[in-house]
């Protein structure tokens, strides 16, 4: 599942994409501009980078973790980011006994204005299957070891209800600015498969 | 493909770059992510009835998926795509199906998307 080495026979979809992207723009349903957008926005604009500005103000203001807790979709658009699939973002926070990791077992739904488009290991059978099954070995083949004492939750994301996870602030960082902060929070800690670490 | 993620031990991925890696593969895959986004602003469809029909798509795929078998995401989103468009009937598959019959007969070095046809 880590590579996916297309066959040569593999017949590609690409004249049906083009064919029925060509249909549409020829009945008015579309401009091409319009594609060129969303997809502009999403390789380039809209990513963990988001994400990480919100976990480090929570970090560093107590106000905003508490109406971040309360209505994620609401306190992130004080930052600016709303859109698609930013409706009903729910903030789960780690704390010292319990980690949250999140998970779409139906399809694939992630909160695009935080996170930007989910990687594909999101996305893969395995994933969405094991995390849920086995989450405590999985995150260890992921790279994270998690102490017995600490309880692990995981959250299904759905159109109702899409999850973030508020990661911990790791020790030593009283020093660090927010952007500073921001640097170091990764995307995969805000899904939950990571913790922060500094340096 | 060192953009490829794995589910190894070495997945702890930084911010790299702006968006953290690579989203799509191949072009096609930006064009059918585009579309579907697109008409969901355009509110031609609900991005729900979309998420249902690729809930869908994807709960086939794996019932029938042979396990050696490369998952292909967007193969799912662009079916889910498909069946919603035509379904609606915004386009139909007969009309779908002959613009493809036309795309394969158009001449050598005429058989990619040109980024500035339009």
């Amino acid at each position: 599942m880590t590579e996916n080495p297309r066959p040569t026979d593999y017949p590609s979809p690409q004249l049906r994409v083009e064919a029925l992207e060509a249909l549409l723009v020829e009945r008015g349903l579309v401009k091409p501009e319009m594609l060129d957008g969303f997809i502009n926005r999403y390789v380039n604009d809209v990513g963990p980078m988001n994400g990480a500005k919100v976990v480090a103000k929570a970090w560093v203001d107590p106000d905003f973790r508490k109406r971040l807790i309360e209505s994620g979709t609401e306190a992130i658009k004080e930052l600016g980011f709303e859109g698609p699939q930013g409706e009903h973002i729910v903030v789960v926070e780690n704390t010292a006994t319990v980690h949250n990791v999140v998970v779409c077992t139906l399809c694939s739904c992630y909160p695009w204005p935080l996170l930007g488009l989910p990687p594909d290991w999101y996305k893969d059978p395995a994933y969405r299957s094991r995390v849920v099954r086995e989450p405590r070995k999985l995150l260890g083949e992921m790279g994270l070891d998690l102490a017995d004492e600490v309880e692990i939750q995981v959250w299904d994301s759905s159109a109702e209800n899409r999850y973030f996870v508020l990661p911990n602030r790791p020790k030593r960082t009283e020093g660090l600015s927010e952007d500073e902060l921001a640097a170091i929070i990764t995307r995969d800690a805000m899904v939950g498969v990571a913790v922060v670490k500094v340096g | 493909m060192s953009l490829v993620e794995n589910l190894g031990t070495d997945s702890i991925t930084s911010l790299p770059r702006l968006n953290g890696e690579l989203v799509f593969k191949e072009p096609w895959e930006s064009r059918a992510f585009g579309m579907a986004a697109a008409l969901a602003d355009l509110g031609v469809f609900d991005w729900s009835d979309f998420q249902a029909s690729l809930i869908e798509t994807i709960a086939e795929r794996e019932s029938t998926r042979d396990e050696a078998e490369p998952y292909r995401y967007y193969d799912c989103w662009f079916a889910a795509l498909e069946k919603l468009v035509v379904g609606r009937g915004l386009v139909s598959k007969q009309d779908l199906d002959e613009m493809v019959t036309d795309f394969c007969k158009r001449p050598h070095g005429h058989d990619h998307r040109h980024e500035h046809d339009h």
